[in-house]
């Protein structure tokens, strides 16, 4: 057996190729499902129904996506250029760390600066905090060819153990009773709500006007050809003109930027505070989610949101029957290897000797 | 007749919609040279793969010696007595030349290598064939026309007595191509078969005894060599008459472009060690040497991608900055070797690609921003003028064919987006590095005439290539390049062969030609 590349693709075959692959991921979910004894199309009602059957299912969805939307755009950005961002866990909690340091702080003063000022200050100093961690990463692959995907993937575990220390130490809540968990934002600083009575917040519209703004910056600029031809073929890139360098530099300072300000939203809008559990992994979600929407900044939206449904659609599945929310991982992780199977199919065709 | 020792028959193998052998069928004899002719793309390539068990025909059978040779194994080719000589060495540098040619041949279960009986064997094997290599020497310390004698070594030490040699001439100069047809002629002397590609038609007629020529993935002809012509070939080959560009030298040389004066670059495995050359309007400078000796420096560094170490190098009167964005604007058009890998972005649609060098210019942006109207109306420009086929201004630029990509790169570089009916600007230099390297023979006489154009419109050329007909056809003036130094540039016709051989060896001849002296002004 082996791959012979295809011609060109039909367009039929691109429609199919993500329908194909949901139903492969639907079957082989399926048969999990089977083996814990629940009944196949229950399990999926209830797992639908939980993530986008009602409105408050929807906005639980919605909040969930937000932080997914913000890793995954950081990872499309960073993977364009072939700069393999592993660390926007790690970015996010130094952009939540950020943005207490600035808003939550100081005796719960913000530098008694009015809100108007300390908000913009707030979200760029979790968008620097993001941006600084991804740059030594970033320098060090460009100027002394380290491996980013080790740096990024092992600083995680460091800037975990700095919020650790810091909860423990100079941003710990007094209140907390011993709790680990950082004094609360200064309570002008947190996003308003989208929808009173539930949980969606203001975050959702920076998710997708910072979506559609990355679709515009790769798709229009001058920078987003740079990033496209760098990671497509730095050497022919070099040739044209394109600073390779400085381009992957600055790609690294606009995916650290996003992973940070993720952090600074979850906080501001969700937790007001930070604790050592605020991202679930959202860093390494935005993975999955950078690659099931194909690279694209405008597929990260819909890719968030399917990720998220799933992932709150489990957790009440789970309740009613007894299938565990695992499963949820299972049919995020299926889907993005059959949607990457899928892609290959669409370029490829598979010949049997 | 002497005895069959392979047979192909009928050999028919698809790609796809495209049939790369289309019922071939070739006979070898003991003690021939057979040399298989034919255009990039014509199936010489897959036919061989064929045949060494790389790939598996759709039909039809391969006889050696008598036998069946199973289709798809390349260890049973290896057993049947073929032997394989690729263009690219498969040499590991930092081992001797005793392990290379060892490695592979012994089995993983004796516990010691017996080096000494090897050692033996492969003396004797040279000695056989005259050729001699001391078999304690590193690899990377060979020459490239030592490397290839190890190389054939290895398929004559596992005992091959049939030897394919894939385009063996490309890499070696004039003086070591013969020392190679001297070892082919001993080989064959012996008894032994060879299968020659080529497409280099004088050296085809000089070492084969047959010529089979491939066209489209069939064999349009089969010719005995000492009956044959260089023109018939070359019919053969495109299947129609061709026209070679005629040398036409320059009429009037204005004043110099581009002075390099003493430069060097950063050490590397190509690298400049004190070239000197000028280079005038009007004008075409062809670099003749054997690959490896600092044309890949000497390109890059015009080219932008590369900066000096040391000496001097001034475009028009100034020093010339090494940033390819700026140089292009300055009227420097550039053509690398390696289009696949560093002309093109090939994921990037072709209008992108057409834009990529001016795409910081006004032309194309304003604010940063693209105007991409702008940038497809040039890249359209580019596909009509210069007859780019095969793919549209949104199709990723590897859908194009090797031709059709030179002529985008020839094109973007060439054509200025500021040209009007009325006014044309023309490259104050054109940097070309192998420009017709691996094209058919249509597209390589359609590059080599724009750049006479470009030459005749007032242009400096600087062409670096390989070839050394094209060198010798196509360069008004022609240096050599060895270890980094460039030879004076002189005249075309003030070259011998020998003398280019000569000196793409390295070896300093004496000034006969005290005449010429006075041109390199």
């Amino acid at each position: 057996m082996r791959l012979e590349k295809r011609a060109n693709s039909s367009a039929v075959a691109l429609l199919l190729a993500p329908v194909g692959a949901i139903v492969f991921t639907m079957l082989v979910s399926s048969l999990l499902v089977w083996w814990a004894g629940a009944p196949v199309s229950r399990t999926y009602g209830l797992l639908l129904q939980g993530g986008f059957g009602s409105v408050f299912a929807l906005t639980e969805t919605l909040t969930r996506a937000i932080p997914l939307m913000l890793t995954g755009l950081a990872a499309t950005v960073a993977f364009k250029a072939r700069l393999f961002n592993i660390g926007a866990e790690g970015q996010l909690y130094a952009g939540a760390m950020a943005a207490i340091a600035v808003g939550g702080m100081h005796g719960g003063t913000g530098f008694d600066l009015p809100s108007y000022l300390l908000f913009p200050l707030m979200m760029l100093a979790a968008a620097a905090a993001g941006a600084l961690l991804l740059l030594g990463p970033a320098l060090m692959k460009t100027r002394l060819g380290v491996d980013e995907v080790v740096t990024t993937l092992l600083l995680n575990f460091i800037v975990l153990l700095l919020v650790s220390m810091m909860l423990d130490g100079p941003m710990k809540d007094p209140m907390a009773m011993g709790w680990p968990q950082s004094v609360a934002l200064v309570g002008d600083l947190e996003l308003s709500k989208l929808i009173p009575q539930t949980r969606v917040h203001t975050g959702l519209l920076w998710g997708c006007t910072l979506s559609v703004g990355m679709w515009a910056l790769m798709k229009y600029t001058v920078m987003g050809f740079d990033i496209r031809a760098v990671g497509a073929n730095p050497r022919a890139a070099a040739f044209a003109g394109v600073p390779v360098t400085r381009t992957v530099v600055m790609v690294a300072v606009l995916s650290g930027a996003l992973a940070g300000l993720a952090g600074a939203i979850e906080v501001a809008g969700r937790t007001s505070y930070l604790t050592l559990d605020m991202s679930p992994g959202y860093g390494y979600s935005g993975i999955v989610i950078a690659m099931l929407a194909a690279l694209h900044p405008l597929g990260v939206m819909v890719a968030s949101v399917f990720v998220a449904g799933v992932l709150v659609g489990a957790d009440s599945m789970s309740r009613a029957i007894g299938v565990p929310t695992y499963l949820a991982d299972v049919i995020v992780a299926t889907s993005l290897i059959s949607v990457l199977v899928a892609t290959l199919l669409t370029q490829y065709r598979v010949r049997l000797k | 007749m002497p005895d069959l020792v392979l047979e192909l028959s009928h050999i028919t193998k698809r790609f796809g919609s495209l049939v790369a052998n289309n019922d071939v069928s070739l006979k070898l004899h003991a003690g021939e040279v057979l040399a298989l002719l034919g255009e990039n793309g014509a199936g010489k390539s897959t036919l061989v793969s064929i045949l060494f068990g790389h790939y598996i025909a759709d039909s039809g059978t391969i006889t050696a010696f008598g036998k069946a040779l199973p289709p798809g194994d390349p260890k049973a080719a290896l057993a049947a007595g073929i032997g394989m000589v690729h263009q690219h060495f498969t040499l590991a540098d930092n081992l001797s030349v005793l392990d290379n040619v060892m490695m592979g041949s012994e089995s993983l279960w004796q516990p010691f290598t017996r080096n000494g009986e090897a050692r033996q064997k492969l003396l004797a094997v040279g000695q056989r064939f005259g050729l001699d290599v001391d078999p304690q020497a590193r690899i990377g310390s060979l020459s490239v026309g030592e490397r290839q004698r190890v190389e054939i070594l290895k398929a004559l030490y596992r005992g091959a007595r049939i030897l394919i040699l894939d385009e063996p001439t490309a890499v070696l100069t004039p003086q070591e191509s013969e020392a190679l047809f001297d070892v082919l002629a001993q080989m064959v002397a012996q008894g032994l078969s060879i299968i020659f590609i080529s497409h280099k038609l004088g050296e085809v007629l000089r070492v084969s005894d047959r010529v089979a020529v491939l066209r489209g993935g069939k064999l349009v002809a089969e010719a005995v060599a000492a009956c044959t012509t260089q023109e018939q070939l070359a019919q053969w080959m495109v299947g129609h008459a061709i026209q070679v560009p005629q040398r036409r030298p320059a009429s009037t040389v204005g004043s110099a472009v581009c002075v390099l004066t003493d430069v060097r670059t950063a050490a590397g495995r190509d690298r400049l060690g004190g070239a000197s050359l000028t280079l005038h309007s009007g004008e075409i400078v062809a670099i003749a040497g054997v690959s490896g000796n600092g044309q890949v420096a000497l390109a890059e560094l015009l080219s932008g991608t590369q900066a000096a170490t040391g000496g001097s190098v001034e475009f028009l009167g100034r020093p010339m900055p090494s940033n390819p964005a700026l140089l292009v604007e300055q009227g420097v058009a550039r053509i690398p070797e390696d289009r696949h890998a560093v002309g093109v972005v090939g994921d990037l649609p072709v209008w992108e690609n057409a834009v990529s060098e001016r795409l910081r210019s006004p032309s194309f942006s304003r604010f940063s921003w693209v105007r991409r109207g702008a940038a497809r109306s040039y890249a359209e420009k580019v596909i009509n003028v210069f007859d780019v086929r095969g793919a549209g201004a949104s199709a990723p630029a590897r859908a194009l064919s090797g031709g059709n990509m030179q002529k985008l790169i020839l094109g973007r570089a060439l054509l200025h987006p500021d040209n009007t009916p009325e006014k044309t600007i023309t490259p104050k230099l054109i940097v070309a590095h192998q420009p017709t390297w691996g094209l058919d023979i249509g597209a390589v006489a359609y590059v080599q005439s724009q750049l006479i154009a470009a030459r005749d419109a007032g242009a400096a050329v600087l062409l670096i290539s390989d070839d050394l007909d094209e060198v010798l056809t196509m360069g008004d003036r022609v240096a050599v390049m060895h270890a980094g130094k460039l030879s004076e540039a002189r005249p075309a016709l003030h070259w011998s062969r020998e003398a280019i051989g000569l000196a793409m060896a390295g070896i300093q001849q004496q000034p006969a030609l005290q005449s010429a002296q006075g041109c390199d002004s």
